[in-house]
């Protein structure tokens, strides 16, 4: 059946499906039960489930983690919610010293399957730490698989796959667009979890996003189209594993390649990918790889925020500046 | 003098190895095993054991501190990267391990070595992880004791999860979370301790309160004794004697009882000394006055247990003897195990970073390989 859905409406029935189909997933997080969760992604799943599946737990991040790896350890699937970005790194210690690592030092006796959720990234005109990019954090780290999801459809088949998958999953959801509809067909094949994907065909440029920021690419696109320049939008889904292929065969065809994304541009995932596509298209290349993101400043009070955010014409510019090399 | 300075002075006494602040009057210890090896009764915590079980004990005991004595022998010999000795520690590990039943989960630090001996955990993977060889040998679902934990205090929220799920399962078991008096400082142990109670999970935390962390002494992490924090937790502290590996039994057994019972957690302080260094690689005369620890070698928890079989004629010298021998023995095995432990191969590091292995990494490996293959042939 295909149904027009947000993606916070999305990820609500895919979470659904996933405790339906599994009796070992437990919802943890901050105010996720009674409330529903502050975006209401959890919305009637505790009354649905029941308090000892769908867990309003203490205020305190570290704890979720960590109790998250004694559930993991007892055979459980757990699915932490971050109630923002900004507030994971309380539970950093735990996702990176502990989650990521448990499996490669019990020589794979202790599988940790959990997903932990994070609404991230900036638009929504909050206060601090409610409006960061925290991935290449995660995405650095190994052991951690790291996803962002920028359509409902992905939304409801991405969280799915990612409580399914026998591996930690830092699943970001792009806060901002919770509200955008898009048709989900809850009957039909999803692609892969971990897979890019080519959103639009082009010939000048390849542009790449992820999360929020593909839809601004694909703004751009649709801009510069009128300017009669052609983007190709390559929407990278998944951030550890990178998938890449499809953006070396891209970028050999257009000979240009931008990265956008909201987190600050230095050491972000834009430089990882700037590495890897001269190394495998050097010699396609007719320009360097250039990267749009944020500025290295701590993320700004909500009224300098589209001055920090990439947005369309930050895009265009660097597709002109990548144009004109 | 600046406010700063008389904060300071009013906060604790500062003199490292003082001596004094270590050996309170403790009304509220749990003692069923004087120094002198004369059985005691207490109140609150019967005991009854067998002459065999009693045996059993020592030989726990002695047993895991020859272990101890071998592994930092081979340690100075240069076949152990690193060993963090147990030594005076021994009845707080033995007692706690042998209250555990089968199904229950123990959540050790890094220095549980006679919990995993009671667990029956082979010496060698133990060893295995001090020499470098891999993250520690043994299967901990098997074993039902968990892999080492060297991020301090990590482990206690780990063992509340777990205990979550027991909850769920509706199993009668429970889960045993050690950790270190320097621990309870870490946040992330309050935070268990606040889950565990919130959710009346069945957990116990098991602290070893050895009076130092590293160098800094126990009242840098607490001004009241460890025990009483439990009550601001809202479940029981008990203060036990931690060289009296009887009284460790008996008040473990009760807090893991009551917590498969649907009582929730317990906090024990088992009172100890650390009477080696934090590992081999520290210098404890640097922080600590050589007068502390031989009144606490008046303490050892061996000792003791030897004079009350000696005593009550429950042992004599041919039992000790024996054990003595079977010492020797563990520690030859140890140490030709140790020596003769092959280097992994490299490839190992890249095949259990996940379940699912990805393409990146699949390549590194790849490459790991064809890169070292290339030597080949070459002098």
């Amino acid at each position: 059946m295909t149904e027009t859905l947000t993606i916070g409406k999305a990820l609500n029935r895919g979470l659904r499906k996933a405790m339906e189909d599994d009796g070992k997933v437990v919802l943890m997080g901050e105010d996720i039960g009674k409330l529903g969760g502050v975006f209401r992604i959890t919305d009637g799943l505790q009354k649905d489930f029941g308090e000892a599946r769908v867990v309003d737990t203490p205020l305190a991040e570290a704890g979720i983690l960590g109790t998250a790896v004694g559930l993991a350890m007892r055979g459980y699937r757990p699915v932490c919610e971050i109630q923002f970005d900004g507030f994971v790194f309380p539970a950093y210690n735990q996702i990176v010293t502990q989650v990521a690592k448990i499996h490669a030092r019990s020589r794979g006796k202790l599988p940790m399957p959990i997903v932990i959720r994070i609404p991230f990234g900036g638009g929504i005109g909050a206060v601090e730490h409610h409006s960061e990019s925290p991935e290449a954090y995660f995405a650095h780290t190994a052991g951690l698989k790291v996803v962002a999801v920028s359509t409902p459809a992905d939304a409801y088949w991405g969280i799915q796959q990612a409580i399914a998958a026998p591996d930690p999953v830092v699943f970001l959801e792009p806060k901002r667009r919770y509200w955008e509809k898009g048709e989900v067909d809850t009957d039909g094949t999803p692609d892969p979890l971990f897979g890019s994907r080519v959103v639009r065909g082009g010939d000048d440029v390849t542009v790449l996003a992820y999360g929020p920021m593909v839809k601004t690419a694909l703004q751009a696109a649709d801009a510069a189209a009128e300017e009669g320049r052609s983007l190709e939008v390559v929407d990278l889904r998944t951030l550890s594993p990178l998938d890449l292929d499809p953006v070396y065969e891209s970028v050999r065809r257009t000979g240009r390649c931008v990265v956008v994304h909201e987190a600050p541009v230095t050491l972000g995932l834009g430089a990882e990918i700037a590495a890897r596509v001269t190394e495998h298209c050097f010699h396609s290349l007719e320009a360097p790889v250039l990267r749009v993101g944020g500025y290295d400043t701590p993320y700004p009070p909500s009224k300098m925020e589209e001055d920090y955010l990439p947005d369309l014409d930050r895009v265009l510019d660097a597709v002109d500046r990548s144009m004109g090399f | 003098m600046t406010a700063l300075q008389q904060g300071t002075t009013e906060v604790v006494d500062p003199v490292p190895g003082a001596g004094a602040p270590h050996l309170p009057d403790q009304p509220d210890l749990v003692q069923l095993l004087t120094p002198e090896g004369e059985r005691v009764e207490h109140p609150d915590y019967r005991l009854d054991i067998s002459d065999d079980e009693l045996r059993g004990l020592y030989r726990d005991l002695a047993l895991v501190r020859r272990w101890d004595a071998e592994a930092t022998a081979l340690q100075r010999q240069g076949e152990l990267g690193i060993w963090a000795s147990l030594l005076g520690q021994e009845a707080a590990q033995v007692g706690a391990g042998r209250a555990l039943v089968d199904g229950d989960m123990a959540f050790p630090t890094y220095r549980e070595h006679g919990v995993a001996w009671t667990r029956g955990v082979d010496p060698l993977h133990v060893m295995s992880l001090f020499r470098g060889v891999d993250q520690g040998g043994w299967d901990p679902v098997a074993r039902s004791f968990n892999l080492y934990t060297v991020v301090i205090g990590a482990q206690t929220l780990h063992a509340t999860g777990y205990a979550m799920g027991l909850q769920r399962d509706g199993a009668e078991n429970a889960a045993l979370a050690f950790l270190g008096d320097g621990a309870t400082s870490q946040g992330e142990v309050n935070e268990a301790m606040i889950w565990a109670s919130t959710f009346a999970a069945p957990v116990v935390f098991f602290c070893q309160n050895n009076q130092y962390a590293i160098s800094v002494p126990i009242e840098r992490q607490s001004r009241v004794p460890l025990y009483q924090r439990a009550a601001g937790f809202g479940f029981p502290g008990v203060r036990v004697d931690g060289n009296d590996v009887l009284a460790v039994l008996a008040v473990t057994r009760a807090a893991l009882a009551a917590a498969r019972e649907g009582s929730g957690p317990t906090f024990i302080e088992a009172f100890t000394y650390r009477m080696g260094a934090h590992t081999t690689s520290d210098d404890p005369t640097r922080y600590r006055l050589a007068g502390e620890l031989e009144e606490w070698k008046l303490r050892d928890p061996i000792a003791r247990l030897k004079a009350h079989l000696s005593r009550t004629g429950i042992a004599g010298p041919e039992f000790f003897t024996a054990v003595d021998a079977e010492g020797d023995e563990l520690a030859a095995r140890i140490r030709k195990g140790t020596v003769e432990m092959p280097d992994p191969a490299g490839t190992e590091m890249f095949d259990h970073v996940f379940a699912e292995q990805t393409p990146e990494l699949a390549q590194q490996r790849e490459e790991f390989v064809a890169y070292h293959a290339s030597f080949e042939g070459e002098q």
